[in-house]
């Protein structure tokens, strides 16, 4: 064998890296409106040209036009600007504290907030949710209070997780919210059990479930439409294509070949390629996989193309692979201005009306934060008693951890409960 | 010689294997254009081109597969797996096919695959990104497993895993790549430039599998340990003033069972320490062989020093860790009273 830099492997090459000018020219795009509305029964194989081209509403000017206009109410859309703002002030906020060392981890959601928000709020509350870990905006759309997602971020004496889980990795037992797991992939498959479970009970609920465009190469994915397809689970996949998986550009996972949407009727699956930027794109998208699930016409994969704005992580440095501010050049634009002008346009919003809006909700996230502070951060103030991490390993501990929690209390000694 | 913290190390092996060795490949998730999420593969694209520092696709089953069809198809590849958390979706892959091909092929196919991984505790990382895994490997046969404490152990032992025809797991205790760690969180981090286990040989040399490093000689106790335990138990060894004998095993398969059980013979005394969970841990099996060859010259019964049998919890890492408090506690007991 020769040593040579050159071989018959095809590796896919990200579009602009660092010192490169940004270029989104790959981005297959469709002129809002442009795309039909299939009917809700209309069968999967006869929904492909749905997994190519791209679903959108809003057009430049800010006008909703087309036939996936969701023509929702005012009120509506100004909960969803609300939320979507919220989500990205949030994780603002967050993103700092954890640079002060206030938390160890942190991820935001920064430019997918319409994916979260949208989708959540055009399902009911009964539907069960399987997120991932860059869904906040499902929790800040589920009502779930700033203080209790800032005191799992702080691991504190209110964390829901009893201080076991890594920062961002939520859950809401009450509000239909699944326990986010560490580990890629593995909740889209749970989501399509849930979803069997309810109509083995004869329920009309269904469970929705994201996952990045990245983590869509593990093979939990594939389990997903495959147990979806064979048993038309009553199922939302939603694939979030934000184009990078840390420093791994889409084209890795296959999306240079095929759109994600287009996994879909390969297993026999309704598959729609959305605006993930375009709010009344991804609710109306959204409504039609809702109703389709609900009346047992099938499960639905949604690719929601969007841009992950920020890093990957707090652990992680996106100037090392991407080329600088190629955000300012993606041809989708930022979420939350999209609707900011939709609403401008009708004639019930106004740019006053924004700060005063983005000032409440900045007043309402700091004082969450003093008050979930109140209840213990990572360095000061009350501390979870150690002695839970030996419970609910098991529903009743046995007697090797009972005697291991005996062990450490006596080698921790008399600080003990300090 | 050269400075070289356990990442610099690891980055030397695979640099010097893709130099001398045109059927060495790397793979991984983020670990060509961008050098790896810890940087252990930094330049090595840029040095050796896109067909043979690799990108994949976040799919750990796929990776490990595809590393034995290459390995089948005369390359040798090194994978690596993010996090040893993130280990389990290969999990099939190397344990029903790469832990026994040469075997089922009665030895006409086998795939020289290592995979490497970070693996322990000590970074914030929660239960997702904190797994000590090793015994779990340890107990398939046709793997071997190998776990360095220090940079010039990991260069040689990486540089022997490439070079072994067969698989390896080799697992990185992550909290050793910048320093050697005593344990405790508190204290200011000690870079490996200030450890004669930091002065790293530039060129190719192995550290051999099986063979067993005794860290300290010692009369008194034995203490088997290995990765991330090895200094944490020579700090409460030494805190405690114990004439400790400390054996950093190094490999766990093949083991050195000729090292240990000279040394606990000669002791009489044995703590074995491991980050990993107790319950079915590598340590039982250390334990068990030191019954089993030792038993009529041991003074006390053997102590385990290790993780407990929970998920690593966020909030209590410090906790659940077994640092020198447990490492002491454990000491205490098997030297018995003054």
């Amino acid at each position: 064998m020769s040593m040579t830099n050159k071989s018959r492997l095809h590796l896919p090459k990200a579009p602009a890296r660092p010192g490169e000018a940004p270029d989104f020219s790959y981005v297959e795009l469709s002129p809002a409106g442009a795309v039909g509305r299939p009917d809700v029964t209309t069968r999967a194989r006869d929904m492909l040209p749905f997994a190519v081209e791209l679903v959108r509403v809003l057009d430049d000017r800010g006008a909703a036009v087309g036939p996936w206009n969701p023509h929702l109410e005012t009120e509506n859309l100004q909960v969803g600007l609300r939320h979507m703002l919220m989500t990205r002030l949030y994780d603002e906020r967050m993103q700092r504290m954890q640079r002060a060392g206030k938390i160890s981890f942190y991820i935001r959601s920064l430019g997918e907030e319409a994916v979260s928000v949208a989708q959540c709020m055009a399902l009911r509350p009964a539907d069960m949710l399987f997120p991932g870990y860059r869904n906040q905006g499902v929790h800040i759309a589920r009502g779930i209070a700033l203080v209790d997602m800032m005191c799992q971020l702080l691991s504190n004496t209110r964390d829901m997780c009893k201080g076991r889980q890594l920062p961002v990795m939520y859950h809401s037992k009450a509000g239909n919210i699944f326990s986010i797991s560490g580990n890629l992939a593995t909740q889209f498959p749970q989501a399509v059990g849930w979803a069997m479970a309810a109509a083995i009970k004869g329920e009309d609920h269904l469970a929705a479930t994201w996952i990045g465009e990245g983590s869509s190469a593990e093979a939990d994915f594939h389990h997903a439409l495959l147990f979806a397809s064979v048993y038309q689970a009553p199922v939302i996949l939603n694939v979030v294509n934000n184009q990078w998986a840390i420093s791994t550009f889409q084209g890795y996972a296959g999306g240079e070949q095929r759109s994600f949407a287009a996994r879909g009727p390969g297993y026999g699956i309704a598959g729609i390629r959305v605006d993930g930027n375009d709010f009344l794109a991804v609710y109306a998208v959204t409504q039609w996989a809702a109703e389709r699930a609900r009346i047992g016409a099938g499960p639905t994969l949604i690719e929601l193309v969007t841009y992950r704005v920020g890093a990957h992580s707090t652990s992680d440095d996106p100037s090392r692979y991407r080329a600088k501010n190629d955000h300012e050049h993606w041809p989708l634009g930022d979420p939350i201005l999209r609707l900011k002008q939709h609403l401008i346009a009708l004639g019930v919003w106004s740019d006053a009306d924004h700060q005063a809006l983005t000032a409440d909700i900045e007043a309402r996230v700091a004082a969450s934060w003093k008050e979930a502070t109140s209840f213990g951060t990572m360095n000061e103030g009350p501390r979870l008693d150690a002695d839970l991490m030996f419970e609910d390993v098991f529903k009743e501990m046995p007697q090797h951890l009972k005697r291991q929690q005996a062990l450490m209390r006596a080698e921790r000694g008399p600080e003990r409960g300090s | 010689m050269a400075n070289m913290n356990m990442i610099q190390a690891l980055n030397s092996a695979m640099d010097i294997m893709l130099g001398k060795d045109p059927s060495v490949v790397l793979m991984g998730e983020d670990i060509g254009y961008f050098g790896g999420v810890f940087r252990a593969t930094e330049g090595l694209q840029r040095k050796y081109g896109e067909h043979r520092v690799i990108d994949t696709p976040i799919a750990e089953g796929g990776i490990v597969a595809v590393a034995i069809g290459m390995g089948v198809n005369g390359l040798r590849p090194v994978a690596e797996i993010q996090f040893a958390d993130y280990i389990y979706p290969g999990f099939d892959q190397i344990v029903s096919e790469l832990a026994r091909i040469r075997y089922r092929s009665a030895g006409e196919f086998y795939a020289p695959v290592t995979i490497r991984t970070p693996c322990g505790g000590g970074i914030r990382g929660g239960q997702t990104h904190s797994q000590s895994p090793e015994s779990i490997f340890t107990h398939v046969s046709g793997i071997k497993v190998v776990m360095p404490s220090n940079p010039s152990d990991a260069k040689g032992l990486l540089i022997t895993c490439i070079e072994d025809d067969d698989p390896v797991v080799f697992f990185e205790p992550k909290r050793l790549y910048n320093g050697p760690f005593d344990g405790d969180p508190n204290k200011p981090a000690v870079p490996w430039s200030a450890h004669p286990k930091g002065q790293v040989d530039e060129g190719h040399y192995t550290v051999p599998l099986g063979k067993a490093d005794i860290v300290r000689s010692g009369s008194a106790v034995s203490i088997i340990c290995y990765g991330t335990m090895v200094f944490v138990a020579a700090a409460a060894a030494a805190a405690m003033n114990v004439d400790a004998e400390i054996i950093d095993l190094r490999s766990l398969v093949p083991l050195d069972v000729d090292t240990i059980c000279t040394s606990v013979k000669k002791t009489g005394r044995c703590v074995i320490a491991h980050e990993a969970t107790r319950f079915s841990g590598f340590g039982a099996e250390i334990l068990s062989i030191i019954q089993e060859e030792c038993f009529w010259c041991l003074e006390a019964p053997i102590q385990r020093v290790t993780g407990w049998d929970t998920p690593y919890p966020h909030a209590f890492e410090w906790e659940y860790f077994p640092g020198q408090a447990r490492v002491a506690a454990a000491l205490k007991a098997v030297m018995g009273p003054e």
